[in-house]
C-alpha cells in the first residue's frame, strides 16, 4: 500500500500526543495518553471489571492451595442432596450428580483454566517476543530459519498438535502450559519481527550501535520498549486463545484430568445432562463465555489505545 | 510471476516434510501403543501383543518407520498412493477418503458461507462505522470467538434442532414470536440503511408492517410445512436478485445493465419452467446439475454482451452474477417445492447425529434435502466463529483503506458513494482479506475435530482423535496430511489472488 513505512508504537503515541496537546492546552506522556484512550473505551472497562470480579471471587471463594476461603464446601465432599440437586440458597450453583457442591466445583475450574490462561500467555509472548525480536535484528539466515521453525509449527493444526502434546504432558499441569505454551506464539513471533524490522533501520538504533551498544542491550533497551503495544494487544489475545484452546482439550480428554477439574473437563463430564440437571452445563459455560469475552474486550480497549489510527477516525 | 510460485511451492513443501516429521515424533511418543494390552488379562494378551508389533511394526526405531510411512506417501506420485495401515490392519488410505469426503463437505460449506456473510458484515459496518449496527455486529462477533465451541454445539441441539423439530410438527407461528421477530427485523433494517431519524422511524414502522402482514399469512397458508413454490415466486426472486445485482455493481441507473439482468433472471426462470418437466431436472445428477450451470452461466454471459454497449465487460459481471444467483434461487426453489414430501418421509427433519440419515431412500432432490438437514447445525457452529474473524478483520481493512488519499480523490471528483465504495475500497481491501481467509481454511479443519465429535461424524477428527488415543501414527499422519496440504494449496490460491488483485505483484 501506497502508506508511509509503519512507524514504531512509541512514535505512535508521540504523534497523537501533539494532536492532543493542542484542545486539552495541557501535556502528557505517551503512557498517560495510552492510558487516557483505554479508559475512554467503556467496553473494555466494563470488560476490566468482570475479569477482576472473577479472577477475585474464583481465588477468594475456596481458596488457594493450603489457604482456605470464605466458602465452607469443598470440591471433595458428597454433600446431602437436597431435591434434584438444582440451585439453593445452599448450593447457589446447584449440585452435581452425588451432591458435590458445583459452586466449589465451578470456582476450582475456573482457578484452574485462568492459570492455565495465564501461564500460557506468559510463556507463549517470551518465546514469540524473543524469536521475533531476534529474526528480525539479525535478518538474513538467522531469519529465515526462525521463521521456516514458524511454518513448521503454523502449518499444523493448532489443536492437533496441542492435542498430540497434551496428551504427552499426562494431566501434568505444569507440563500441559509449558505444551500449549510452546505453540501459540507464532503470530506474535510475526507481528514483533515485522515491528522489529522496521524500527531497527531507525536513527536511535544507529546511534545505540555507533557507541558500540551490544546487540543484545540495542534489543532489550532500546527496540522493545517501542513495540509494547504490539505485545501487549497479542498476549491479551493470546490469553484469550488458552483459555478456549485449554476448555477443547479438555472436552476431548487431552487436557486436564480426574480428579483435577477445569471449566472444559466439566461441561464435557455433565455434557449429557443438559435436559435433566441444566445447571451443572449452564455454569462452566458461562464462566468461560465470561472470560473469554472479556479478555477479548480488553485486547481491543488495548490496541484501539496503542493505535491512534483506529480511534482518529471518530467523528 | 511464475518463477515466484514455484519458489513458493518448494519453499512450503520443505516446511511441510519437516512439519511430518516433528508430527509423527510427537505421536510416536505420546504414549504407549500398547498400554490397553498391557492391561488386559486376556490368555492370549502376549500373542495380540506380539501381532500388533508385528503390524505397527514397534520394533522398529520411529526414523524406520517414519522413512516407511514417507515411502508409502511418495508412492502417490507414481501412482500407488499408500498411507499404511492402523493398529487393526485396516488400509488407512480407504478410511481417509471416506472420512475427507464429510469433512471437506462440512468445512467447505462452511467457509463459503463465512466468506460472504462475513465480509458483506464487515464491509457494512465499515460504512456505518460508530453506528448502532456497527456496535451490535461488534459485540456479536466478540461473543461468537469467545464461544466455546461445544459449549454452543449443545444448544445449538437442543434449540435449533429438537425444539425446531417440535414446532414444526405444527408449522404455526405465535402471535408473540411474530411480534418480536417483526420487531427485530424492523430495528436491524434501518440501522443498516442508515439515514436520518425520521428515515429510520418511517423504514421501521413499514417494516414491521410488512413483516407482521407476511408472518402472518404463512401462518395461514401452512406455509412452513408446506411452502409454496413453482416459476412464479422463483421470478420474484430472482427479479429481486437481478436489481440488487445491478444496484451494487453498476448503480441502478444504469439501464441497460439494469435490462441485461433482468433478461437472464427471465430467461432462466423460463428455462426452469421448461425443464421442470424433463429428467434434466426432475430427477438429475450432480454431472448433470453441473452442465446446466455451466450452461447458464454462458448463457448470462452473451446475453451480458449483447446488451452491453459501450461497457461489456461490467454488464457481462452484472448478467454473470446475476445467472448465478438464479440458478441457486431454481435450486432453492425446487427444494422448497419437495420440503412438504421430505417431512412426510421424515417428520423429524433437523438431526443432531451424523452426516446423512440411515437407511434413508429418496430420490436425488430427497436425498439433497437430507444432506442439507445433516449439514446445518455443524456447518452453522463451524460457520459462526469464522464469520465473526472475517466481518472484524474486513471491518478494519475497510475502515485503513478508506481513510487512504485515493479514496479521498475519488470522492473529490464527485464519483458516487457506490462507486467509491465498490470499486475503489473494497478491491483495495480484499487483498489482506484474501490472507485471513486462506489461514482461517486450515484452521476450520482443525476446528472440524471438535464439532465432528460433537455431531457424530465419521470424518477427519474421529479419524485423528481415535489414532490419538491409540498413539497409532498412521491415521494422525493421514489427518496431518490433509490438513497441511490443504495450508499449502489454500497459501497457493491466497498468492494467486494477490497476483490478480494487486498489479504490483504481477511482474
Amino acid at each position: 500500500m501506497s502508506e508511509s513505512p509503519k512507524s514504531g508504537a512509541g512514535s505512535d503515541a508521540l504523534l497523537a500526543a501533539d494532536q492532543e496537546l493542542v484542545p486539552e492546552a495541557k501535556s502528557y506522556s505517551a503512557n498517560q495518553i495510552v492510558l487516557r484512550r483505554f479508559l475512554r473505551h467503556r467496553g473494555a472497562i466494563a470488560a476490566m471489571v468482570v475479569m477482576a470480579v472473577v479472577i477475585v471471587v474464583a481465588f477468594s471463594s475456596i481458596g488457594v492451595g493450603a489457604i482456605p476461603g470464605w466458602w465452607d464446601k469443598d470440591i471433595t465432599t458428597a454433600y446431602d442432596k437436597i431435591g434434584t440437586g438444582a440451585p439453593t440458597w445452599e448450593h447457589p450453583f446447584g449440585q452435581d450428580t452425588i451432591g458435590k457442591d458445583y459452586f466449589a466445583l465451578t470456582m476450582r475450574g475456573t482457578q484452574i483454566s485462568l492459570f492455565i490462561a495465564f501461564g500460557v500467555g506468559i510463556i507463549s509472548t517470551l518465546i514469540g517476543t524473543l524469536i521475533g525480536a531476534i529474526a528480525g535484528y539479525f535478518r538474513g539466515i538467522v531469519d529465515s530459519l526462525l521463521m521456516r521453525l514458524t511454518d513448521v509449527v503454523i502449518i499444523i493444526p493448532l489443536l492437533a498438535i496441542a492435542a498430540v502434546l497434551a496428551r504427552m504432558s499426562e494431566g501434568d499441569l505444569n507440563l500441559l502450559i509449558l505444551a500449549l505454551g510452546v505453540l501459540v506464539w507464532t503470530s506474535l513471533a510475526r507481528l514483533v519481527r515485522g515491528e522489529v524490522l522496521s524500527l531497527r533501520e531507525r536513527d536511535f538504533v544507529m546511534a545505540a550501535r555507533a557507541v558500540g551498544t551490544s546487540p543484545g542491550r540495542i534489543i532489550v533497551r532500546h527496540i522493545l520498549p517501542n513495540t509494547v503495544g504490539v505485545i501487549t494487544v497479542s498476549a491479551t489475545l493470546t490469553i484469550a486463545t488458552a483459555i478456549l484452546l485449554e476448555t477443547s482439550l479438555s472436552f476431548l480428554g487431552f487436557g486436564v484430568q480426574a480428579p483435577d477439574v477445569s471449566l472444559g473437563s466439566l461441561i464435557s463430564d455433565y455434557q449429557g445432562a443438559f435436559l435433566s440437571r441444566p445447571w451443572l452445563f449452564w455454569w462452566p459455560g458461562l464462566m468461560i463465555l465470561a472470560i473469554a469475552l472479556s479478555v477479548n474486550f480488553i485486547g481491543d480497549g488495548l490496541r484501539d489505545a496503542f493505535d491512534p489510527r483506529q480511534t482518529s477516525t471518530k467523528e | 510471476m511464475f518463477l515466484f510460485i514455484l519458489r513458493r511451492t518448494l519453499a512450503s513443501v520443505v516446511v511441510l516434510l519437516l512439519s511430518s516429521v516433528l508430527m509423527f515424533w510427537l505421536t510416536v511418543n505420546s504414549g504407549d501403543p500398547l498400554a490397553d494390552l498391557r492391561g488386559s488379562n486376556a490368555d492370549n494378551a502376549q500373542q495380540l501383543m506380539d501381532a500388533r508389533v508385528a503390524t505397527m511394526n514397534l520394533d522398529l526405531p520411529w526414523y524406520e518407520r517414519y522413512w516407511m510411512w514417507l515411502d508409502g506417501v511418495a508412492g502417490c506420485f507414481t501412482g500407488s498412493c499408500d498411507f499404511g495401515v492402523n493398529r487393526s490392519g485396516q488400509d488407512v488410505l480407504f478410511l481417509t477418503g471416506l472420512a475427507a469426503q464429510s469433512t471437506l463437505r462440512l468445512v467447505t460449506a462452511a467457509t463459503l458461507i463465512a466468506i460472504v456473510v462475513g465480509v458483506a458484515l464487515g464491509i457494512l459496518t465499515a460504512i456505518r462505522q460508530y453506528s448502532g449496527f456497527d456496535y451490535g455486529v461488534t459485540f456479536a462477533a466478540f461473543l461468537f470467538f469467545s464461544l466455546p465451541v461445544f459449549w454452543a454445539a449443545v444448544l445449538l441441539k437442543e434449540f435449533g434442532a429438537i425444539r425446531f423439530n417440535d414446532w414444526i410438527a405444527g408449522g404455526q407461528l405465535g402471535p408473540v414470536t411474530i411480534l418480536l421477530l417483526a420487531a427485530v427485523i424492523a430495528v436491524a433494517l434501518p440501522a443498516v440503511l442508515g439515514g436520518t431519524t425520521r428515515r429510520k422511524v418511517v423504514t421501521g414502522g413499514a417494516t414491521f408492517a410488512f413483516v407482521v402482514v407476511v408472518l402472518f399469512l404463512f401462518n395461514l397458508l401452512d406455509w412452513y410445512r408446506n411452502p409454496i413454490s413453482g416459476p412464479f415466486t422463483a421470478l420474484v426472486a430472482a427479479g429481486g436478485a437481478a436489481v440488487l445485482v445491478t444496484a451494487v455493481v453498476a448503480g441502478i441507473r444504469n439501464r441497460r445493465a439494469l435490462y441485461a439482468a433482468l433478461t437472464t433472471a427471465v430467461v432462466g426462470v423460463i428455462a426452469y419452467a421448461v425443464l421442470a418437466f424433463t429428467p434434466l431436472l426432475a430427477d438429475p445428477s450432480w454431472l448433470g446439475l453441473f452442465g446446466l450451470f455451466v450452461v447458464a452461466i454462458a448463457v448470462s454471459l452473451v446475453i451480458g454482451r449483447l446488451w452491453g454497449g459501450y461497457n461489456k465487460k461490467q454488464v457481462m459481471l452484472v448478467t454473470g452474477v446475476t445467472g448465478a444467483l438464479t440458478s441457486l434461487i431454481v435450486v432453492a426453489d425446487i427444494l422448497i417445492g419437495y420440503w412438504a414430501r421430505f417431512l412426510g418421509l421424515k417428520s423429524r427433519p433437523i438431526s443432531t447425529i451424523g452426516a446423512q440419515t440411515p437407511n434413508f431412500t429418496g430420490d436425488f432432490w430427497e436425498r439433497l434435502i437430507d444432506y442439507g438437514t445433516q449439514l446445518i447445525l455443524p456447518t452453522a457452529l463451524l460457520a459462526l466463529v469464522s464469520i465473526a474473524t472475517h466481518s472484524r478483520f474486513t471491518r478494519s481493512s475497510m475502515l485503513e483503506v478508506l481513510n487512504q488519499d485515493y479514496v479521498r480523490t475519488a470522492r473529490a471528483k464527485g464519483l458516487s458513494e457506490r462507486e467509491v465504495v465498490v470499486k475503489h475500497a473494497f478491491r483495495n481491501s480484499l487483498i489482506p482479506i484474501t490472507t485471513i481467509v486462506a489461514f482461517d481454511f486450515a484452521a476450520l479443519i482443525g476446528g472440524a475435530v471438535i464439532t465432528e465429535t460433537v455431531f457424530g461424524w465419521q470424518g477427519m477428527g474421529q479419524l485423528f482423535i481415535t489414532g490419538l488415543r491409540q498413539v497409532d501414527p498412521a491415521p494422525v499422519m493421514a489427518f496431518f496430511l490433509v490438513t497441511g496440504t490443504a495450508v499449502v494449496v489454500m497459501n497457493l490460491l491466497a498468492d494467486l489472488a494477490y497476483a490478480s488483485l494487486d498489479p504490483r505483484i504481477r511482474r
